[in-house]
């Protein structure tokens, strides 16, 4: 079964996912950020290959991606790292990356690492559904990966069917038609669009993301999904305050 | 779709399929934010194009306010020099200045017709900003143009210009602050404003852009075959030659001649300071297939995928991808690449101002660059597509005057 339907399994609400950055702040940071986020509480954590261009991401995650890339990450320094805490870290891993990434590094090789890396779950944002439909879908079945869509305010209820029919780990609610990075409060627009689709009664979990960033908006999101992800809000304070610093972070959150 | 378009499908190698491939080349590879903006403009532009009202107002603007048929102009001087027949297709004579309005013209229309009112767009040398502003004053549209910080300071007049047209410029600070940069701005905006209509300046971008930017272009070509009638008895040329940056003026001289295997394609990427020197532009020499803004095409990248960053003296040359359409023409060898350096285009620059009296844009004189190092046999017709003007690269071309 899939990690992360298995944690579902176990725990169906209220759950945190942190989305941070390989190889951010410093080039051997990211099994220690792993660690911590574990330490934390965290439910499932969401591992970000840094990217030179990353189309759907905003200014946090652009900065943290360059600097990474500057520090000298890349995608073989990350599969070592990540195999490095596959013993000792028990909290399910999900890849987030563009499909250049892995369409550069060989799609076969790609996927073979991650499994080897423990991780059976991706998301990449640039990946279409009629691509999916007429090639990855096949490859990721042949490796075990489970493929995560994203939804948005404008995407039709038959599309919506649709993914919930591919979906195997969670439908990635994007909060509003917007790019990553934090925001104030969630809007009165935002709450009828998820209501909306949790009245839809999807057979696929629901995790809210893009603005997500406090206590206050993960505690609302929550109420319309079975958890949420915090990406850019955690990025700055982990840019600001420091590995040391991840748990003062999460614990006011899930508290 | 009309019984004689789906013939004209089947007949040509170098349209999309459904998809939006060429070949291995192009598709639309979108976020899901962007996927209803996309879908509205795939579903309907082959109809608004194809439209009995769409070609009227196109071909009345492109006739009255833009100035076409630009001349097809027999350099005689550069030709005695280079032992061929040198036609230049003047579209440095469109108003703007460039080929660039030839496409936002035709946008713009379906971006009315799709009950747009904002428009978006990037910009490299400014000339497809410029074109784009042009276009959003006459119909009154709001416009947005995103460009790459240091394209601001080298195409300033450009800037001017779009400032004087109403336009809001919005400097792109990311990566190597040029052409690919202010593309990625403009489609994080677009996410963020799906109201909008991003009108894409190159045949780039996710499928039906390429396409429906080269439909635009097309009418270069088209006007080359009965120009080059009326002047030498024949439609085709030996050889076309154009500077391709993403590919659209490239696409547009070559569109009406692709099918047709006795006419010789040489399309001429920027060199930069050299091909191996680690600052260059030549996409086809140094890249590998990739995705980058929604198109899978050739990219120029390292060996974990990651956006290399191009350099050209040329703004509008300075991309590290091209056009899914030149992906397939190179990959099929059906067209030549060629390369120019900066040096070899600044000369070329030079020589047509002196013999021809005609300053080119830096991006058309990579397309000249190339005529010293073809080999023409005897009463060869060339025709260089002459892309844009050059009084955007004057201050670029004053420095090296004392060179
Ligand atoms: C005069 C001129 N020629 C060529 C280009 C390159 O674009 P494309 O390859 O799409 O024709 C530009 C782009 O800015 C331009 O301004």
């Amino acid at each position: 079964m899939n990690s992360i339907q298995e944690l579902f399994q176990k725990k169906d609400e209220n759950l945190l996912s942190i989305y941070f950055t390989c190889g951010y702040p410093n080039l051997d940071d990211t099994t220690k950020v792993i660690t911590e986020l574990e330490k934390s509480g965290v439910d499932f954590i969401e591992v970000g290959l840094p990217y030179s261009d990353p189309l759907a991401d905003g200014p946090t995650i652009q900065d943290s991606s360059q600097k990474a890339l500057e520090n000298g990450i890349n995608l073989d320094l990350i599969f070592d790292q990540l195999k490095e805490v596959k013993g000792s870290n028990k909290t399910p891993l999900v890849l987030m990356g563009y499909l250049n990434q892995m369409l550069k590094y060989g799609e076969d090789k790609f996927c073979q690492k991650i499994v080897d890396c423990g991780i059976d779950t991706v998301i990449l944002p640039d990946l279409p559904m009629i691509e999916f439909e007429n090639h990855y879908k096949d490859l990721f079945e042949k490796y075990g990966i489970t493929n995560v869509f994203l939804i948005t305010p404008h995407t039709s209820e038959e599309r919506i069917r649709k993914i919930d029919s591919y979906s195997k780990a969670f439908i990635y609610v994007v909060a509003s038609a917007s790019i990553t990075g934090a925001k104030g409060d969630i809007s009165n627009n935002q709450v009828t669009y998820f209501e909306r689709i949790k009245s839809m009664n999807l057979q696929s979990n629901l995790i809210i993301g893009f603005g997500i960033s406090d206590k206050q908006t993960f505690t609302t999101a929550c109420n319309y999904a079975n958890g949420t992800i915090i990406g850019s809000a955690f990025i700055k304070n982990l840019g600001k305050n420091g590995i040391d610093k991840i748990d003062d972070f999460i614990k006011p959150i899930i508290s | 779709m009309t019984i004689e378009r789906i013939l004209e499908n089947m007949k040509s190698k170098f349209q999309p399929d459904k998809n939006g491939y060429y070949g291995q080349f192009g598709g639309a590879f979108i976020p899901e934010l962007l996927y209803p903006n996309v879908k509205e403009l795939e579903d309907n532009y082959i109809q608004i194009l194809e439209s009995e009202e769409f070609q009227e107002e196109y071909k009345s603007l492109l006739k009255d306010y833009v100035g076409r048929p630009s001349p097809l102009y027999l350099a005689e001087r550069l030709s005695e020099k280079y032992g061929a027949f040198i036609y230049l297709k003047r579209e440095d004579l469109n108003h703007t200045g460039a080929h660039k309005v030839n496409n936002t013209i035709g946008q713009v229309l379906v971006a009315k017709k799709l009950g747009k009112t904002k428009i978006i767009a990037e910009t490299g040398a400014g000339q497809h900003g410029v074109a784009t502003a042009t276009v959003c004053a006459l119909m009154g549209l709001e416009c947005t143009v995103f460009m790459g910080e240091k394209d601001i300071e080298r195409q300033a007049p450009n800037v001017a210009r779009m400032k004087m047209l109403g336009a809001k410029v919005i400097p792109a600070l990311s990566g190597s602050k040029t052409l690919k940069d202010a593309t990625n701005e403009a489609i994080r905006y677009w996410i963020q404003n799906p109201e909008t209509f991003y009108l894409i300046g190159s045949v780039v971008g996710p499928h039906p852009y390429p396409d429906m930017v080269a439909r635009l272009q097309a009418v270069i070509s088209e006007e080359i075959k009965w120009q080059l009638k009326e002047k030498t008895g024949k439609e085709n040329p030996d050889t076309i030659i154009a500077c391709v940056g993403g590919g659209s003026n490239a696409a547009g001289a070559f569109y009406h001649y692709m099918d047709d295997k006795e006419v010789e394609l040489i399309a001429v990427e920027a060199g930069g300071l050299g091909v191996d020197s680690g600052e260059s532009a030549a996409t086809s020499q140094l890249g590998e297939v990739g995705i980058i803004h929604g198109s899978k095409t050739i990219l120029m990248q390292d060996e974990y995928g990651q956006i290399v960053e191009p350099y050209s003296i040329s703004a509008g040359l300075d991309y590290p991808g091209v056009g899914p359409l030149h992906a397939y023409l190179y990959d099929s060898k059906r067209a030549t690449f060629l390369n120019a350096t900066d040096k070899e285009a600044l000369t070329a620059a030079y020589e047509l101002t002196r013999i021809e009296g005609i300053i080119p844009a830096l991006e058309s004189a990579h397309a000249l660059a190339v005529l010293p190092k073809i080999k023409f046999k005897k009463d060869q017709v060339v025709v260089v597509n002459l892309s844009g003007r050059g009084d955007k690269d004057l201050s670029t071309y004053i420095k090296h005057l004392e060179e």
